[in-house]
């Protein structure tokens, strides 16, 4: 136990710290996750219009979230924001904020990747049964692209939950940061500290992310055929 | 906007994009050396070896890169007794974390290969591992390349934490002088301009190749 | 009449089953150096896997190959060595995408032959020129018809030399006005004296190019003999039956889509 710094953990409230220091990452990734299924969705459906604007501001946004590390539109947020704007954006907020955007663009590319998934022929012939725009999706497109859509935003759900880290290198008080301070306070006395700490970090992480990633595997097999 | 300062931190911000570029790049290589290897182990079951594959798989994708990192960095080095050099620590662990993930694109390219591919060139005499060099994974390496660009992609974006573990990178630079000069939007500006130079160009080109994989070379 | 060909392959008591399906029964069979054999039979009845057998793709349950005295097991280390005497075609055009139509006919006997590469293209050139291809040398098997895509299939196991070619249906894929000019390329290679077992459905063919015919029928050989006798007056009401249903199937066919 001491060899591997595990005791710490035992220490006091130490293990209390840590899970509440979870608490906070799962707090901020459920929020964002609500968020960007629920903006994700509409943003995907933007995306299917033909307008060109539609194009062209999705074309810009998508590229955005898909080339942009979200570290960088962090600082932005973090850093930029309070300067630029005069606001004073809390750390937790702006993890929010980015976390949101870069989500509603994942999230819309998966809804959008899934509505085009659909033969044209099943958007004619509902239209063919008289059906309005709004009828269409509702009855026959988004039934179908479902299946397709759910095994990837889950597993979109465990890559918002592992950019969760990020939040420390801005300094939201979270799982990272509680390791960090057990660590420190412990440094004399127990010196593996750091292996026990980021080796339970590292497992809170996988118990949490792992079922979820099984989970849209179990999904994806068994709607693939 | 001050562009004389932008033009005093250039030198700066191009110093820390060839750090990120060689640790990126050589990690990317290592992650497609790693995928390979552990592709082949998993696609012929090789018995013990296929498990510890798995659970590599499994425990390197559902984890974030940054706690890797610090595991590896200050953690491992206190329990065996040896230190790790910053530089090879950021290597290494993109190569890991994208081996994890180039090791599932290699898995569905090999499962993509019709078997009757595999069949004809064993009756052509061919041994298995000939029929693998030859005719498989040249099919297989082609029809994942879609999934690699992105993950070369992903794998890029993914550098941007190595300043967790003190390397001189963009981020920490951009960090640093934003903390000593107050240039804030200067800073940020560079730093989005660097990361367009770094992903850009490999956006770019997975667009080209997948096309002309898709319509040129072969394929059908 | 006694043949006096030499015996190059010899079945013995053959047992293949998937499962609780037995698909070949204690199959027995000797081919002769030269001899074409053409086997047909219902669906199911266990042809295609013959072929397979013949060339260690399955694992059999019972009895054994030989192949110029050699065993024949896909689980041994030598398979891949007697492979190379057994040129197999498939019934899907199964050319290397991912290479030309010369690079598909050479890259065997480069690679397992490690004949040169000069020497290997010559042949290769030689091959595409007599299946009529050659001009399609640089093109690549997407580029191709299925036809062409099959004749560069015979082309490339001509090209390992083989002993004997395994053809199994080879045109059941190919639009109907393409059969033709595969089939031709295996009457010239009959021609030649090319020793062939060959699967298919193509009844006016299979007594053009036989000299033997086996009728095989749940996993049995249930008749065999010379194309004229076989086709005209076959021995048994089984192969009388299946003759027929070829026939009347058309007619029905064609009445029910009335």
């Amino acid at each position: 136990m001491e060899l591997l710094g595990l005791d710490v953990l035992f220490k006091g409230s130490n293990a209390m710290r840590l899970l509440q220091g979870l608490g906070v990452a799962v707090e901020i990734s459920i929020i964002s996750v609500v968020i960007s299924l629920v903006l994700g969705m509409l943003f995907g459906i933007f995306m299917t219009w033909k307008n060109p604007v539609a194009r062209v501001i999705s074309r810009i946004y998508l590229e955005i979230v898909r080339i942009m590390p979200q570290l960088v539109l962090l600082f932005i947020v973090f850093f930029g924001a309070t300067r630029a704007l005069g606001l004073n954006v809390s750390a937790e907020l702006s993890s929010i904020i980015v976390f949101s955007f870069w989500g509603v663009g994942e999230m819309g590319d998966l809804v959008r990747g899934s509505l085009e998934s659909i033969p044209v022929h099943q958007y004619e012939s509902a239209a063919a049964l008289g059906m309005t725009k709004g009828q269409i999706y509702y009855h026959v497109v988004i039934p179908q692209a479902v299946r397709r859509l759910i095994p990837m935003s889950i597993n979109l759900v465990t890559r918002m939950i592992k950019t969760t880290s990020l939040i420390l290198m801005i300094g939201v008080v979270e799982v990272m940061k509680v390791g960090q301070q057990i660590i420190e306070a412990n440094r004399m006395v127990s010196p593996n500290a750091v292996f026990g700490i980021y080796g339970t970090i590292l497992l809170l992480y996988f118990l949490v992310c792992w079922p979820i990633s099984m989970l849209a595997r179990h999904l994806e097999k068994k709607w693939s055929n | 906007m001050d562009f004389g300062a932008m033009v005093d931190y250039l030198p700066l911000f191009e110093q820390a994009m060839w750090l990120t570029l060689r640790i990126g790049w050589i990690g990317i290589l290592g992650s497609l050396v790693i995928g390979l290897v552990v592709a082949m182990i998993t696609h012929y079951k090789i018995p013990v070896l296929y498990q510890i594959s798995l659970f590599y798989i499994e425990l390197y994708r559902n984890t974030p890169l940054l706690i890797q990192l610090f595991f590896m960095y200050f953690a491992l080095p206190r329990v065996l007794g040896v230190g790790i050099d910053a530089e090879a620590c950021g290597m290494l662990g993109l190569a890991l974390l994208g081996g994890a993930y180039m090791a599932e694109s290699f898995r569905s390219g090999l499962e993509a290969v019709e078997p009757i591919q595999t069949e004809s060139a064993l009756s052509l005499g061919m041994t298995k591992a000939q029929v693998m060099r030859y005719v498989v994974l040249p099919q297989a390496v082609s029809l994942s390349v879609q999934s690699f660009v992105a993950n070369i992609i992903f794998l890029l974006k993914e550098t941007s934490v190595f300043s967790a573990i003190s390397l001189m990178d963009l981020m920490f630079v951009a960090k640093d002088l934003i903390g000593l000069y107050y240039n804030t939007t200067e800073c940020l500006v560079l730093l989005v301009i660097f990361y367009l130079i770094i992903i850009l160009p490999v956006s770019i080109l997975g667009t080209v190749v997948e096309r002309k994989l898709r319509y040129g070379a072969f394929g059908s | 009449m006694a043949d006096e060909r030499e015996i190059v392959l010899r079945i013995e008591n053959l047992t293949k089953s998937f499962g609780d399906n037995v698909v070949i029964d204690g199959l027995d069979l000797e081919v002769r150096a030269g001899e074409v054999i053409v086997v047909i039979g219902p669906s199911g009845c266990g042809k295609s896997t013959l072929l397979r057998c013949i060339n260690g793709l399955e694992e059999i349950q019972g009895g054994r190959i030989l192949l110029d005295d050699q065993e024949v097991d896909g689980r041994s280390k030598n398979i891949a060595q007697i492979r190379q005497k057994l040129g197999m075609v498939f019934q899907s055009y199964d050319l290397f995408p991912h290479k030309t139509i010369i690079e598909n006919v050479t890259l065997s006997p480069i690679v397992v032959q490690k004949r040169p590469k000069e020497e290997a293209i010559a042949e290769g050139e030689a091959l595409l020129e007599r299946v009529g291809l050659l001009d399609k040398r640089d093109d690549y098997p997407r580029q191709l018809s299925g036809g062409q895509k099959q004749r560069v299939t015979i082309a490339r196991a001509l090209a390992m030399q083989p002993e004997i070619m395994l053809l199994d249906e080879i045109t059941a894929a190919l639009d109907p006005e393409m059969v033709h000019e595969v089939l031709d390329v295996i009457l010239d290679l009959a021609r030649e004296g090319k020793t062939m077992i060959i699967v298919t459905h193509e009844m006016s063919f299979a007594r053009a190019v036989a000299d033997r015919v086996i009728f095989l029928e749940g996993g049995h050989i249930v008749e065999e003999g010379i194309p004229e006798l076989f086709f005209t007056n076959p021995k048994t009401e089984r192969a009388r039956e299946f003759l027929h249903t070829f026939e009347f199937t058309a007619v029905r066919s064609h009445t029910v889509e009335e």
